[in-house]
């Protein structure tokens, strides 16, 4: 208490004398929360550092006179030491903006901080769909995907490959529960039915067990609802235990450039999966990734995270160019949805009133190891799915902040018993994908 | 969830005896150190996590395959290892083993940091042996050729280990030098020259692990944090420094986490740890330790 008072005090004392542009602090400071150093680390990390960087310089390091600064820290991927990070960063060391954060369990805690204090909240690592659903807020804005999105390019896709039968390996966190409930609602919505599922924990080596529950399970889709370094290690243990050769097919539903890479082509290729961003897609993506892989010291690309960064910290920047002030959390985001996006790597788009950031989503399939030309050439594009088939019509979220968001009934029930932690995802989701239709 | 069938469980089992195998291989090199130094090796994961990378290096860089890799990784390594203890840890010899526990985490930090930097966390392929590819179809489910390999290698250089350091000459000298160093090198033995060996040995067996980690898991720079608190409870649940009991434990563990794996995945991280707990509770020195 004492703390917060005392930081009050000096964030006041600091204020007063900047009377001719309405920053707060003598700096626009932006901080960067996500895994250094853990199984998220390569998707984000100290990549998303960087291109939170070079947003800044692509503004000229300052706005008016005030300069901008990039801070980081390291949130281990757990709720708890996120959201103090994020508390000491606003209370302590003036930090007007919140960016990045895998991990939608800390991502979560960290939007219900930033809320609490009226600042910005870029998310550009984490998943879950209730970020800008039941637990959207005025101060949040989530950028690169989610796994309504996800369920939605991938999971439609297997479906309509033909495959109706689903068994699920889901991390047992926030954002693997949010990806299979999701994914649920897709499957079931097409006629489809889920067999089954197995919840691990996050951050597992050995998936064989679980694969042969999968194999046991006899579903023609094994979805994985996971991330990083679980969806790499079930990939890996699928192909050794023959998972594929034996008929059942892999959905990799959340699945990074980093992660192909570390796979190799050879164990990955064939795999479907949804990015935003693909640093081979064109020229100015192209170019901006060879900038950011210099940068990174070479033999690295960047993963649609770290552009999600890059991409959200400039239209951030814009916004208080434009407002002249960053005091107030909730009128920059409000700034920043009324200017429309427009950046070199996700292209024109816009904000909407729950937070949700709008834009195209790819689906690719993983090159065969003789299709590709070089070390990053992964993918090809199967098709291009417009932002508003990709993403979750506004009104069904049951966000608060959706006037006319009187929540279809169906999908009443499945807010209601969501907060039971995937207790039972299925079957609440089973009633809203009718809805959805 | 219970109607579990009986095909299927004689799956799991299998693949927990393999998972086990990991276990004891780690485990076995951590009583081997700990037995003769008096010394908690943390650094344990970090020499299995280098001893994969090692066989990367070695594929990437000079073209030496699997079958070189499995020799000559735990020899680098292992020689490493000796390093390490001739330069840093014979310092400590004689102080608290706080200290050497100190060291060893620290060690530990700056390799896996050291990796992380240069590597990134998302890790790298590794080839699989062709001879090694495929699997067979048992009755109850398809077996990856290199886990029966895996499974192999570890229960014979285990057992090996162990009837050396029971019933030769060099292994009555290891067994008698840990209960009293003095009057072993009194009889004209080299103590310390054991001690160097011994750490090299046990760290070799780490790296050995390592090896065989790497075509089936990711070569990644945080593979062995993963593992090694894991390890640790085995060895607390074997019994320090009891060679024969971290074998067995480090099977068994394994078998009893494939098995929580499927009655009930989310606790398969943290059921070693209740055991561990339940052990020390009732018999504080583990299952196969000297009460004190």
């Amino acid at each position: 208490m004492l703390r917060s008072a005392l930081a009050a005090v000096l964030a006041a004392l600091a204020l007063s004398p900047a009377a001719h542009a309405d920053f707060t602090g003598k700096t626009i400071k932006i901080g960067v929360l996500n895994d250094q150093s853990g199984l998220y680390a390569d998707l984000a990390g100290p990549g998303s550092v960087l291109a939170a960087k070079m947003a800044v310089e692509e503004m000229g390091g300052k706005i008016g006179d005030t300069p901008i600064e990039v801070v980081f820290a390291d949130h281990q991927n757990k709720p708890d030491i996120g959201s103090n990070i994020a508390r000491q960063w606003i209370d302590v060391d003036g930090v007007d903006v919140i960016v990045d954060v895998p991990t939608s369990s800390v991502a979560l805690a960290v939007a219900q901080v930033v809320k609490e204090k009226n600042k910005v909240f870029l998310a550009s690592g984490p998943g879950s769909s209730d970020l800008t659903g039941k637990a959207c807020s005025p101060n949040t804005v989530h950028w690169t995907y989610d796994t309504y999105a996800l369920a939605h390019t991938t999971g439609q896709a297997e479906v309509a490959a033909g495959g109706k039968s689903w068994f699920f390996l889901t991390a047992d966190y926030a954002f693997g529960q949010a990806l299979e409930r999701d994914t649920t609602a897709v499957v079931k919505a097409a006629g489809g039915e889920v067999l089954g599922g197995v919840k691990h924990p996050l951050n597992t080596t050995d998936f064989s067990s679980f694969l042969l529950q999968a194999q046991a399970s006899k579903a023609q889709v094994i979805g994985l609802a996971n991330a990083g370094g679980d969806t790499i290690n079930s990939i890996k243990a699928a192909s050794e235990f023959g998972i594929v050769k034996g008929g059942q097919k892999l959905a990799g539903l959340l699945v990074f450039v980093t992660d192909i890479h570390a796979l190799g082509l050879q164990t990955a290729q064939g795999l479907l999966l949804s990015e935003s961003f693909y640093w081979d897609r064109d020229a100015k993506t192209r170019a901006w990734s060879k900038k950011w892989s210099e940068k990174m010291g070479g033999g690295k690309q960047p993963s649609m995270v770290q552009a999600g960064v890059y991409a959200s910290v400039l239209h951030y920047l814009k916004a208080l160019k434009a407002l002249k002030s960053d005091g107030d959390g909730k009128a920059v985001v409000e700034e920043m949805r009324k200017l429309h996006t427009d950046d070199t790597l996700f292209g024109k788009g816009v904000i909407r009133a729950d937070g949700r950031k709008i834009h195209p989503m790819y689906l690719y399939e993983v090159k065969k190891p003789s299709e590709s030309k070089g070390e990053w050439d992964l993918y090809k594009l199967v098709k291009e799915i417009p932002g508003d088939k990709a993403f979750r019509p506004l009104t069904e979220g049951n966000c608060a902040l959706i006037p006319g968001s009187t929540p279809a009934p169906a999908a009443a029930p499945a807010a209601g018993a969501a907060p039971a932690a995937g207790a039972a995802p299925a079957a609440p989701a089973a009633d809203a994908g009718p809805a959805k239709k | 969830m219970l109607a579990v069938p009986i095909q299927a469980l004689f799956g799991q089992l299998l693949i927990g005896l393999i998972n086990g195998s990991f276990y004891a291989l780690l485990s076995l090199g951590l009583a081997i150190i700990f037995g003769l130094l008096n010394v908690v090796n943390f650094a344990h994961g970090a020499l299995y996590m280098l001893g994969a990378f090692v066989a990367w290096f070695l594929a990437e860089k000079a073209g030496v395959g699997y079958w070189g890799a499995l020799l000559l990784a735990p020899l680098a390594v292992g020689l490493f290892g000796a390093v390490i203890e001739r330069l840093l840890l014979r310092r400590l010899a004689g102080l608290d083993p706080l200290y050497g526990l100190l060291l060893t985490f620290g060690i530990a930090l700056m390799l896996q940091g050291l990796f992380s930097n240069f590597f990134g966390s998302s890790g790298l392929p590794y080839e699989m042996p062709a001879a090694l590819q495929g699997g067979r179809a048992l009755p109850f489910m398809f077996l990856p050729n290199y886990r029966i390999w895996v499974i192999g290698v570890s229960l014979v250089v285990c057992l090996g280990t162990w009837a050396v350091t029971e019933g030769t000459r060099l292994g009555s000298w290891l067994r008698a030098a840990t209960e009293n160093a003095a009057l072993v090198s009194a009889f004209g033995i080299n103590v310390p020259r054991m001690i160097t060996i011994t750490y090299g040995l046990g760290v070799g067996l780490a790296a050995l692990a390592g090896v065989l980690a790497a075509p089936i898991y990711r070569v990644s720079p945080l593979m062995g944090a993963d593992l090694i608190i894991v390890v640790f409870a085995v060895v607390v649940i074997g019994g320090m420094g009891s060679i024969l009991g971290s074998i067995i434990t480090g099977f068994s563990l394994g078998i009893l986490e494939g098995l929580t794996k499927v009655f009930y995945p989310e606790a398969s991280n943290t059921v070693i740890f209740v055991v561990m707990a339940i052990v020390l509770l009732v018999r504080p020195a583990g299952l196969f330790g000297k009460q004190a």
